[in-house]
Order: C-alpha cells, then structure tokens, then sequence
C-alpha cells in the first residue's frame, strides 16, 4: 500500500471512530449534537499539549485524552440538559465555537498557530508515525469503539438512551431518568472522540483550532446520518464512503460540504433510515439476498396473486 | 400500606386553576376519577406522578410527602402510570417495551453499563407481565404496528414490569370494544386481588360504575362527591354537571 492510501485509511479510520462515538449520543440516546468536532478537538489538544508541553509519552496523551474529553463531554452537557431538540442542536453548536475560540485565543493552546513537533508514538524504541503499525493502532480503536457501542446496545443503559430517545415523559414513568442518561450519553460520545482526537494529533504531529471548527460537525452528523442512525453498521460505511471518497477523488474535494449537503438532502427525502439503515431499500435487499436466496420469489407470487 | 393522600392541592395553568383545593384519601381499593373533560382528571394525575407540582396542597405516599420527587423517582417509591394518549416505546418491540418497566432497579446504579437486558431471567419476568395482559401474541412485534387497544393494554404491561403498589390508570379502556373493554375490567380485578391500589379515570359511566369500589368525581377541578358507585349514579349535582343538564 502506499503512504497515500495509508494515510487515507487512518484518517478513515479516525472518522469511523468519530462517527460510532456520535451514534452514541445521537443515535441511541437521540439527542442531536453538532458539536462533536469540539470533542475531537479537546481529545487532539490534550494529547498535543502532554505531548508538546510535558513531553509525556503517547500511552499516557491518548488515555488523558480519554479521560479530560469524557470529563468536557459531561461537564458541556449539564447545560444541554435544560434545551431539547432544535434548542439543544443550537447549544452544541454554541459549545463547538467556544471550543475552537479557547483554542485559537489562549497562548497555552498555541494560538492560530496550532501546536506543532507532537513526537510520534513510541514503544520499545520504535517510533509508530505512518506505516502499518499506525494503520493496525487506529483501526484497532475502531474495534474498541464498536465493542463498546455494541455492548451498550445490549445493556440496560442502551435501552434506558432508547426510551429518552422515543418519548422523555415514558421514560420517566418506567423509572428512568432522562438527565442522568443524557449526561452518560455525552460523557461516553465525548471520551470515545477525544481517543480519536489522540490518534489524530499524533498521527499528523500537529493540531490547528481550525480542524475542530462546527462545519466538520455537520460533517461527522452527515456521515452517521448518510449511513443509517443508530445502527452499528451505518455510522462505520457512512464514514468510509464520505471520508473516501472526497480524499480519494480529487475533483470532489473543493465541492466536499456542497455534496454533503446535497446528499443530506437526498437522504431524508428518500432514505430517511440511512443508506444502511432498518428498514432502508439497500438493507432490506441484502439481506433478503443473504437470508434465504431461494425463497426471494414468495413475496411476488403474493402480490402476484 | 400503599396509603396515598392528596392534601388541599390545588394547580394553576396561568390564569386556568385546573384543580381547587383538592383532597382526598386511597388505599387498597379500585377508585374511580369521573368528570366531564376540562374537569382536572389527568392533572391530579400528573400532579400524583410527578409531572406537575401543584402550586398549593401536597401528596403523601405512606406517610412521606412527594414534594420534590421527580417522575422517576415516584416509580421507584411504587405509583407507576398510564398515560391518556398511549406512549409506546413505537420502535422497540413489545417485550422491549415491557423490559424497560422491569429494568428499574439497575436504571439508577452504575450496573446498568454492565448487565444485559436481555437475559432468561428478565425475559421471564416479562413474559409473565406479557401473559397476564394476554399480549404474548404479539411479543416480538414493534409496539407501534399494534392497534389502538393493544396499545392502551401495552401501556398498562409496562406501568405492571415497574411492580407499582399503587396503578394510576388514565382512561384505559377509550377507544376500546365493548368485549375488550370486559376483558380490561378482569384484568383490573385480578391486579386488585393481589393485593395493589387502582385509581382509574374513566369517562365510560357504565365501565367505571361497574368496576370501582369508590368514584371521585371532578368538575371544574373541584371534587362535587365521593362515594359508591350506587350513590354518585343518583346524585343531583352529578348528574347536572355530567349530561349538562339544567334544573
């Protein structure tokens, strides 16, 4: 493979991860955020300044990383607790610009600047920067990142996000308390982006506050939504296709937001289910295809007849 | 035991004072909530679960007062609810939907990050809930491609998984068949039997007379009277302010 496509597979990999932590909070528990750039960026901007400031190695900048983003995501989503809806897209949006100012405006952080010379990862005296064993890191932590979604998905806690999800006044009268799972909701999203904004930071070497600004939200929202809300297969090809594809086709690139919007608009028009999605026209076709080839033909001699 | 007492509450809406200075006292029994509608019925029940605070009165539960309890936490104290215009899970499946009402004792720990909720054990329990209700038929299926009666029977399962003492129950026999409607009444009987606290709100007459022990009724949010069924049917001022009719 060369550096190019790796390069492309990582950062591929990185969205993949970033798409499955937002499913979390948007597609479990419904709340719709387009501020999960900010948590990418905090996750980036922790390791950068361990890495930068303290010269701290990249076990200890990826799990603080984890931790500080997981702790933000809480802290940002206490005031998120009092706004639903439309109201609630709008405060995640207000939180993604505070993000991006602090880090564009305070020296610590660098500036406009950005922080630069983050060391590659090392482990026994080997540096980690490109190449397979980068590629194997990030897409390792894809694999973490699934496993935890698929196991909430099993677990009380992800049916407790399916209720404040499908109606807040249900979930209370069954016992659950929509507060305390939204909280969870933002804190888990937030520390499985900030793992993300690590690998990111250490990858590129560098971070500039214009990485994490509010248009790559709607980026990582369109990725989930394209893909299929609140599955566990929809956020992963939402994100290959839409991250792929504009890398790998260079004419696309200049027109990226124009055809996510676009596609946006297509998709709730005719798949509001995602292209994976439940129920989609690609999903239910493949796996009529996968199921039982031989007895496609039973639903048409039933209309037939 | 399951004692509950509404104390002098009253609620306003703005200028509207949905409730006046009501009161009254229940416990081990099937009381019925009359009223034409606009008289106050779901209020005191949002009032009783939770959902509303009352501007004036107070509800004790046992002896302790609900001030400040929020709605989930009412369902953890043993009052669970139903609501007038049915709340189903719609995507989750009817287990599901039950699941979720048996799921509360781990809801509020840290556990809840590290249990199934589809195991044997809990998938019996709900099985169970499924049976009395006489809903396993439709067990696997989503909650919102059920018809209007199984919905209203749905939401009754999922306040049972919750295991209330006390069952407040808003109009759950609307929009029923006559047949269905019989079967609902069984059903509230057998919940009595073993032993829990019904308040139901009931605009059918003749379904609320033949199932409650007691009958409150409302009108403009005030309590007009309280007695047995026998009692309220022959009562002057009931009978005015339900058919409208004048002296």
């Amino acid at each position: 493979m060369s550096g190019y496509l790796m390069s492309v597979a990582v950062f591929v990999g990185i969205w993949v991860t970033l798409a499955l932590s937002l499913n979390i909070l948007t597609g479990y528990a419904g709340q719709v955020s387009l501020g999960h750039a900010a948590f990418f960026g905090i996750g980036a901007y922790t390791s950068a300044v361990l890495a930068v400031r303290y010269g701290q190695p990249f076990g200890v900048d990826f799990l603080a990383a984890i931790l500080v983003t997981g702790l933000a995501g809480t802290v940002l989503g206490l005031p998120s607790l009092r706004v639903r809806h439309d109201f609630l897209v709008l405060a995640t949006m207000g939180v993604n610009f505070v993000v991006v100012a602090v880090f564009k405006y305070v020296d610590f952080f660098g500036g406009a600047m950005g922080l630069v010379n983050i060391p590659a990862p090392e482990f026994f005296g080997t540096t980690f920067r490109g190449g397979v064993p980068y590629l194997l890191l990030v897409w390792g932590y894809v694999v973490v990142v699934w496993l935890v979604s698929w196991y909430i998905s099993k677990t009380w806690v992800g049916l407790a996000f399916h209720t404040i999800r499908l109606d807040e006044d249900a979930a209370a009268a069954v016992g659950v308390s929509s507060a305390r799972f939204k909280i969870y909701a933002f804190g888990i999203s937030a520390a499985l982006a900030g793992g993300a904004g690590s690998l990111y930071a250490h990858f590129i070497g560098s971070v500039f506050p214009d990485t994490f600004v509010f248009v790559e939200s709607i980026a990582i929202l369109s990725m989930i939504v394209f893909g299929g809300v609140g599955t566990l297969r929809g956020p992963i090809i939402g994100a290959i296709i839409l991250k792929a594809a504009p890398e790998l086709l260079r004419f696309v690139q200049d027109y990226r937001f124009t055809i996510y919007g676009a596609l946006l608009v297509l998709m709730m028009l005719f798949q509001p289910m995602g292209l994976i999605g439940e129920g989609s026209w690609l999903w239910r076709n493949l796996t009529a295809l996968f199921r039982r080839p031989a007895a496609s033909q039973q639903p048409q001699q039933e209309v037939a007849q | 035991m399951n004692k509950l007492r509404v104390e002098r509450v009253s609620k306003m809406f703005g200028g509207l004072q949905a409730l006046k200075n009501v009161s009254l006292e229940t416990g081990g029994e099937i009381l019925g909530l009359i009223g034409p509608n606009g008289a106050g019925k779901t209020t005191l029940f949002n009032v009783i679960s939770g959902f509303l605070p009352p501007t004036e009165g107070a509800v004790y539960y046992n002896g302790h007062s609900l001030h400040r309890f929020r709605p989930h936490q009412i369902v953890r104290l043993g009052i669970a609810r139903t609501f007038q215009i049915v709340k189903p899970f719609g995507d989750l499946s009817v287990l599901d939907n039950v699941l979720t009402g048996c799921g509360m004792p781990v809801y509020p720990s840290w556990r809840a990050f590290f249990r199934r909720y589809h195991t044997p054990l809990t998938e019996k329990a709900a099985d169970e809930i499924l049976e009395l209700t006489d809903l396993s038929a439709w067990r696997d299926v989503p909650a919102s491609s059920l018809p209007i009666g199984l919905q209203r029977r749905l939401e009754i399962a999922r306040a049972l998984a919750t295991r209330p003492d006390l069952l407040l129950l808003d109009e759950p026999a609307a929009g029923l068949t006559s047949h269905e409607a019989e079967a609902l009444a069984q059903l509230v009987r057998r919940l009595h039997q073993q032993g829990k606290s019904i308040i139901v709100i009931e605009h059918n007459m003749a379904f609320a007379m033949g199932l409650c022990e007691r009958i409150v009724v409302l009108a403009q949010g005030e309590i007009i009277a309280v007695g047995p069924p026998e009692e309220i049917q022959n009562n002057e001022q009931v009978i005015n302010v339900y058919l409208g009719r004048s002296k």
